[in-house]
């Protein structure tokens, strides 16, 4: 019989997940030119029911921004042209992928997508808002983390919801409340640094909130798959 | 035109050894599918499984490959007890053909392989030997979900000679494969008898799965009932 072929490592089967997610969605659009766009819409809409009271603005502009990013990058990680079939799982069990290394090639694909949306949104929200950028590196680190753990957050709400008919319905309700620390971790960063506080307690909530979840994703993806 | 990969090697004598099944029960979601299934996989042999829609082949065929765990009774495949962890360390020497193609339709037909020969290892030539093997070498370049089924089903065709396994099971393998395509069938089931592996073919066409196998066995409502040597 054939000797079986080494297999990558966990770590390069994850990238090469990604990078097909990443592929998939070039050619889908879904996150970039469907999501994002619809994103920019919600941000252009608040001013237009506020109206023209330019410091009230400039003062929401920063939540918005994030509350935009949250609700909206939910429906970039559960974007259709993401969604395994049966026939694809079953695929990728039989190449020996274990349920952790998907969800985590999953989580990478969200988070470069997220960061993707972010760094598209992130202009519109200072041209309509105005907002006061000063100490403005440190929204760095907040959208990299924003990105990260709402990437796990909407990976593990997919490994929960798959197959389900409700999918759509269910991995809001999931990913939402759970990520509430990371909403109001990356809305605090710029404040903080603005009246000239450190920003850093902020980011370690936010990296402690990634920090669970990722390890909560590493610890229930076998079992999800078990219960299924 | 179809070009062998490499010169196939004699066919290994028939033996004991790839996949045993001894009273193998099996539900799906709640329902009794499979009930007490005794089989022996041989290497070496094209074993075919015939069987009325519903009568559980399909299911036998993901519990061959490792997919499905019994509910009761015990089964080994390629060395591995079902249900236990060392099933992850085999799945990658067990090539499902399955009904339904597993391709993403938003990938090339030659990204969907190169991207699971990736993720297990399979030299990039490897992959692009077997789509030329069956004749799709041209539209490699052509989206998966822009293919019709035929051609859908070359790929899998193609990804499972390429990942040359110990075990291939074939869910209906003759569906959607014009008079010209079927000869692949046969191609890619005596390479994989002829390097010492087995193939699984489930359908209910008798007689495409009487020219195609040694031995064939019936399945009758979640139980096999008959086995029979096909003559030479």
């Amino acid at each position: 019989m054939t000797a079986p072929a080494a297999a990558p490592t966990p770590l390069r089967q994850c990238l090469e997940l990604a990078r097909k997610d990443l592929r998939a969605e070039a050619r889908a659009g879904e996150a970039l030119l469907v999501t994002a766009p619809f994103g920019a819409v919600a941000l252009l809409l608040v001013p237009l029911a506020v109206g023209t009271d330019t410091p009230l603005l400039r003062e929401l502009g920063p939540g918005l921004f994030w509350v935009v990013v949250l609700l909206f990058g939910v429906l970039v990680t559960l974007r259709a042209s993401a969604v395994d079939g049966p026939a694809q799982l079953e695929l990728l069990r039989l190449c020996g992928i274990t349920a952790t290394t998907r969800l985590f090639g999953r989580a990478l694909a969200n988070a470069a997508l997220l960061l993707g949306v972010q760094v598209l949104l992130a202009p519109v929200a200072v041209v309509l808002y105005d907002p006061d950028l000063s100490g403005w590196p440190w929204l760095l680190p907040a959208m990299l983390l924003v990105a990260v753990g709402l990437g796990v957050l909407g990976a593990l709400a997919d490994a929960v919801a798959q197959g389900l008919a409700e999918r759509t319905t269910l991995g809001p309700l999931l990913v939402a409340p759970l990520a509430v620390p990371l909403l109001l971790g990356a809305t605090q960063v710029l404040a903080a640094a603005r009246y000239d506080r450190g920003p850093w307690p902020w980011l370690l909530l936010m990296a402690t909130a990634v920090l669970v979840v990722t390890l909560a994703a590493a610890l229930c993806a076998a079992h999800l798959e078990e219960a299924r | 035109m179809l070009l062998p990969l490499h010169q196939p090697p004699a066919p290994a004598p028939r033996q004991a050894g790839v996949a045993r099944l001894d009273g193998v029960a099996v539900n799906v979601e709640r329902t009794p599918v499979l009930r007490g299934v005794d089989l022996t996989v041989l290497a070496g042999e094209v074993l075919g499984v015939i069987g009325a829609n519903g009568s559980g082949k399909s299911t036998l065929l993901r519990v061959l490959a490792t997919l499905l765990v019994p509910a009761s009774g015990t089964g080994h495949v390629l060395g591995a007890t079902l249900g236990t962890t060392a099933c992850s360390a085999v799945r990658s020497r067990v090539a499902l053909v399955g009904h339904t193609p597993a391709l993403y339709p938003h990938l090339t037909l030659a990204e969907n392989l190169h991207v699971v020969a990736r993720l297990t290892g399979v030299a990039a030539a490897t992959v692009d030997g077997a789509l030329e093997t069956v004749g799709l070498a041209g539209a490699a370049g052509r989206r998966a979900d822009r293919c019709s089924q035929g051609m859908q089903r070359r790929a899998e065709l193609a990804r499972a000679l390429a990942a040359a396994p110990s075990l291939l099971l074939l869910d209906e393998p003759h569906a959607g494969l014009d008079a010209d395509s079927r000869g692949l069938i046969d191609l890619v089931t005596d390479r994989v008898r002829r390097a010492g592996g087995a193939c699984v073919a489930v359908s209910h066409d008798r007689d495409r799965l009487h020219t195609l196998a040694d031995r064939v066995v019936e399945v009758v409502d979640g139980q096999v009932r008959a086995t029979r040597e096909v003559p030479a």
